[in-house]
């Protein structure tokens, strides 16, 4: 039955496209089905290119039955509509770039099609990734398929929900603050913010350049390690991207944790936290000492501060980073505009919305003259302090786990009228991106509502490879991963 | 009350790569709008800059001529400002740690030497170009020159005159050009120059309240642009007003500046290191590298002709101001190796027909082998000095070789000392009165004897042929 | 430091974006919000820390001076809003 495809795994479905038992073509019009079917219901798609979808499965299928495969050749994937495209649609769920069709491809896609991936399509996200629900689309929000009330996390909240409905076998998103790793955790799958400079930025479009990071959102650890195998890598066209050589990530998986220290930071078990979040994270922490990991309590001082330097450096890049939608070379413009000013100003605003705006102002005042010290040195001085943080925690232990979130997935609405409750929900995950190092989100408990709870754990920088094992040693002695959202 | 003059120069050199300095894309100046662009100099969402590191070596290489410090660490900052020219919103420029500082080039004015300091050297990218249309509403844009890498150069205020202004900006091309990493082409803009200056009185140490002239295209113009705008200061300081701190735009053809307030408003760049690109390493290694790629630079040059060509200070100083008539001569001395006299035709003859062209070496259709060839032929005596000089202007005129146009216009000096004496005779005869008064003690008429020769020579005898030969003759 | 509706019109001045008053009231109120939040940066001496604004130790990235392939007029104009003489066609710059 071609309907229970779509629920596997991409190392599942790997086996089942070798064998011929199924074709890539037959793959993908089976999710393009799923999609035609479910998607009216969560829109995580901003654009499906169904044609371009069974093209790339039609070469995938010549390259399977002449042997020349690899292990991504056929498999549907959805992209977050923040990463560019040649040929397709990319708006960045802004209504600014609603038209905007990219001349080249982010070096992730060549890489993907490379690997004989197929691209179903651009899914949903907070508009410029700006966002921690993805509500602050320009096209609608996404709702999230294990409770459709609730919102399914941000920015890449599109990429988390099509995983967990099975909208596609895996998905990329990008993470800025936590863009990866909330949705995943909110919707019960795994994600993987990679190592700053581990993946090349090339064609991401920029939120903040000292932050962003593309990564792989998917139903399970080791179709992580796949998709993080297939995207990373120095790029000479990204002078931030690392020349270090990738590792076979595929090794991870065959490690265990006996003897590895897990440090717990205190600081990410305080006030605020939801208890039920508080206990699923507690019994994850238990089932690792079960499989022989020593826990350490450590001490991250500066935690606290995160979200404020956040803020700051954030917002400072984003104000200088989206200059350049100002409706000259492409997007949106005022067509009643006759004057210069007049079409800055009023294709700006009616093309940017208002969460967009509001961080703008805030990086232009963090800029400004007379400010830029106070704010934005004062802010990366401190990022300096955050990531000593870790660099002294990493002397002691391999990894550090914590809650990915202080509750599971809120209520649609619940928090845009109060930016900075928003802002103050990405305080877990936000740490990582300041300190440039990798961190995963995996699913390890549901609330008494049936919302996903996800564990967070951070590495040292390009150690990716000790992430995975922790991820999935538990992963293979826990049943949360398989768990399914009621859509049908 | 007497003011003394403050200015300091910003120039804006372009550098001769062969493509951008942060993508791909050809620097060829002129071409057809939009056709020498990609991803990264549109500012399309997602790209990323990637810096050309013929642009580090060009910079370390101005920075070494300029006797500057080199920083050993320097990085890129953004600077944010709204233009429909500028694709990204922001430039990417260098701020708080530039390439290069604390240099400076050596000016002579009026004979007087004087030394003037550089502030910074940095790297950053040019912006686009904007077109006007003539009847409707709207500019157009071409982002063809969008990237294109630049050096700025910021000078001290130190110099003192608009003579001063000009000399320090032809000192520091010429450096480029020897450098051979800009054309120096100020009217295609591949060298461009904003100039600060104030007024202050005599003996203040304080500066004065200083404006910012743009829009000056030409060594002319800028220094126009000055002195109009000395007049302007000077003017409104004496009336007891207040001088505005602005930026004034030089129209030329009025031999105005014009204020740009209310055009613009008070910039705040909000300056910030680019994250997208990584910091600067120059390792003393890599600067050694780049002088022993140095070729002699124009002060050295100058000690060299003095010593190897026994050649005045001041013609050294004439020949090597500009590297293309230094090789021009230097090339004419291989073929002709007498130097004094090379030197003298090209500051004399050459460098007069180029200014009434106005013209440069470069487009000369004289060639240093041509020019040599002349100037054996006079040695040789085949052709007089003067039959040089109008031989000389037909080259300028036509390209053409000496040895032809001599041959083509029968111009050959008549050294053939049998037929010049039968002339020389008939001449004698003819003026009975002028030999008598020679022979009577009157020794200047022999002039008159030789110019009637040239005259009938058309001026192609030799001139110490016939001396000799009319000597011998009147002595008969 | 408190951003009085003055400072919020010329910072939206500055980000070239035109608020309405509504919004120039709401985001005075919550960007003051936020400031007083970030404030508590304050608490931290931070005179001996170097800003980071790289968290890599990356130096020297470059590229050789060599021409690649680039766009078409075509492709580089496909997206403008407005274009005309092979241009991106803005309103007259006075």
């Amino acid at each position: 039955m071609t309907s229970s495809w779509q629920h596997l795994t991409m190392h599942e479905v790997q086996s089942l496209l070798q064998k011929r038992e199924i074709s890539a073509v037959e793959l993908t019009h089976g999710f393009l089905e799923r999609i035609a079917a479910l998607d009216g219901m969560l829109h995580c798609y901003l654009t499906v290119d169904a044609q371009g979808a069974l093209a790339q499965a039609q070469e995938a299928d010549k390259r399977l039955a002449t042997g020349q495969a690899t292990p991504l050749t056929g498999m549907p994937l959805a992209i977050k509509d923040v990463i560019a495209t040649k040929g397709l649609r990319t708006t960045c769920a802004s209504k600014y770039l609603e038209n905007f069709i990219p001349p080249y491809d982010a070096t992730v896609m060549q890489k993907l099609r490379q690997a004989g991936a197929v691209i179903l399509g651009k899914v949903n996200m907070d508009e410029f990734a700006m966002g921690s629900s993805t509500e602050n689309s320009a096209f609608g929000v996404t709702r999230n398929p294990w409770h459709l009330e609730c919102i399914p996390g941000g920015s890449s909240g599109g990429s988390a929900a099509a995983v967990a409905a099975d909208l596609c076998l895996a998905a990329l998103g990008s993470d800025t603050g936590g863009s990866i790793r909330q949705p995943a955790s909110h919707c019960g799958v795994v994600g993987l913010k990679p190592t700053y400079g581990r993946v090349s930025r090339f064609g991401l479009v920029a939120y903040a350049s000292s932050l962003d990071q593309i990564g792989p959102l998917s139903k399970d650890v080791t179709d992580c390690a796949l998709l993080l195998q297939a995207i990373a890598g120095h790029d000479p066209q990204d002078s931030t991207s690392a020349p270090l050589p990738v590792p076979n990530y595929s090794q991870a998986l065959e490690k265990d944790v006996k003897g590895m220290q897990i440090g717990v930071p205190r600081e990410y078990f305080q006030a605020g936290l939801d208890p039920e979040v508080e206990q699923a994270v507690q019994a994850a922490l238990n089932h690792y000492e079960g499989l022989g990991a020593q826990l350490v309590e450590v001490s991250l001082p500066h935690t606290e501060y995160a979200v404020a330097v956040y803020y700051l450096i954030a917002t400072a890049e984003a104000s200088s980073n989206l200059a350049r939608y100002d409706g000259v070379k492409y997007g949106w413009r005022d067509p009643n505009a006759r004057e210069l000013m007049e079409m800055y100003t009023a294709s700006r605003s009616q093309g940017l919305g208002t969460e967009v705006r509001r961080r703008i102002m805030l990086g232009t005042y963090a800029l400004s003259a007379g400010y830029h010290d106070a704010y934005y040195r004062k802010a990366s001085q401190v990022r300096t302090l955050i990531r000593r943080d870790f660099d002294q925690v990493f002397q002691t232990c391999q990894v550090v786990a914590t809650p990915v979130a202080p509750t599971a997935a809120f209520r649609l609405g619940e928090k845009t009228a109060d930016p900075l409750t928003m802002y103050l929900s990405d305080i877990f995950t936000i740490s990582a991106n300041l300190a440039g190092i990798p961190g995963i989100s995996l699913p390890c408990g549901l609330t008494s509502q049936g919302l996903p709870i996800g564990l967070q754990l951070l590495a040292r920088p390009f150690d990716e490879l000790t992430l995975l094992t922790a991820a999935y040693a538990f992963e293979r002695t826990t049943a949360f991963h398989r768990l399914k959202p009621p859509v049908e | 009350m007497d003011f003394e003059v403050v200015i300091g120069l910003e120039v804006h050199a372009q550098l001769l790569t062969q493509s951008k300095i942060f993508c791909g894309c050809p620097t060829r100046f002129g071409a057809p709008p939009n056709t020498q662009v990609c991803p990264v100099c549109l500012g399309m969402p997602g790209v990323l800059p990637v810096l050309n590191q013929k642009v580090v070596e060009y910079g370390i290489k101005l920075a070494l001529a300029t006797h500057c410090q080199i920083a050993p660490y320097s990085r890129f900052a953004r600077k944010n400002y709204f233009y429909p020219d500028l694709p990204k919103g922001y430039q990417i420029s260098q701020y708080e740690l530039p390439l290069a500082e604390h240099g400076y080039v050596d000016i002579e004015v009026d004979g007087a030497q004087k030394r003037i300091g550089l502030t910074r050297i940095h790297m950053e990218e040019d912006a686009g170009k904007l077109i006007h249309d003539e009847q409707l509403p709207v500019s157009y844009v071409d982002l063809n020159r969008t990237g294109v890498p630049l050096l700025e150069i910021v000078s001290e205020p130190d110099l003192r005159t608009p003579e001063e202004a000009a000399a320090y900006l032809k000192v520091l091309r010429n450096i480029l050009l020897y450098l051979e990493i800009c054309d120096g082409n100020m009217e295609e803009g591949s060298l461009r120059c904003d100039a600060n200056i104030s007024l202050r009185p005599v003996g203040s140490t304080t500066l004065g309240v200083k404006t910012e002239l743009k829009n000056m295209n030409s060594f002319r113009n800028v220094q126009r642009a000055l002195e109009y705008e000395i007049r302007r200061q000077r003017s409104l300081l004496e009336a007891g007003e207040d001088i505005i701190q602005e930026t004034r735009l030089w129209d030329a053809n009025r031999g105005k500046t014009f204020s740009m307030r209310g055009k613009e408003e008070a910039h705040d760049y909000r300056y910030f290191p680019d994250p997208d690109l990584v910091p600067l390493v120059i390792s003393p290694e890599w600067i050694e590298a780049v002088r022993a790629t140095l070729p002699e630079l124009p002060d050295a040059k100058k000690a060299r002709f003095m010593s190897q060509y026994d050649l005045p200070d001041y013609d050294a100083g004439v020949l090597t101001a500009e590297k293309a008539l230094a090789d021009y001569f230097e090339d004419c001395v291989r073929s002709f190796p007498q130097a004094k006299k090379v030197s003298n035709w090209i500051m004399s003859e050459l460098m007069r027909e180029l200014k009434k062209e106005d013209q440069g070496i470069e487009t000369c259709g004289v060639t240093p082998q041509d020019l040599a060839r002349l100037l054996a032929l006079v040695e040789e005596g085949a052709i007089s000095g003067k039959i040089a000089k109008s031989v000389f202007m037909d080259m300028i005129a036509t390209g053409q070789e000496p040895d032809a146009i001599v041959k083509a216009k029968g111009l050959s000096q008549i050294s053939d000392a049998g037929s010049l004496e039968a002339l020389a005779r008939e001449i004698l005869a003819a003026n009975p009165k002028e030999v008598a008064d020679y022979r009577a003690g009157k020794t200047k008429v022999m002039g008159f004897f030789v110019g009637e020769i040239m005259k009938k020579t058309k001026g192609q005898a030799n001139p110490k042929l016939v001396n000799q030969l009319l000597g011998r003759l009147l002595q008969e | 430091m408190s951003l009085t509706p003055e400072v919020v019109t010329q910072i939206a001045q500055l980000a070239r974006l035109r608020l309405s008053a509504t919004e120039v009231e709401t985001f005075t109120r919550q960007l003051n919000d936020v400031l007083v939040y970030v404030a508590k940066l304050n608490e931290l001496d931070t005179t001996d820390v170097p800003p980071m604004t790289h968290v890599l130790d990356l130096t020297n990235a470059f590229r050789s001076d060599a021409v690649g392939a680039g766009l078409s007029p075509d492709e580089a104009l496909a997206n403008a809003p407005q274009q005309q003489r092979q241009a991106f066609v803005v309103p007259k710059i006075i």
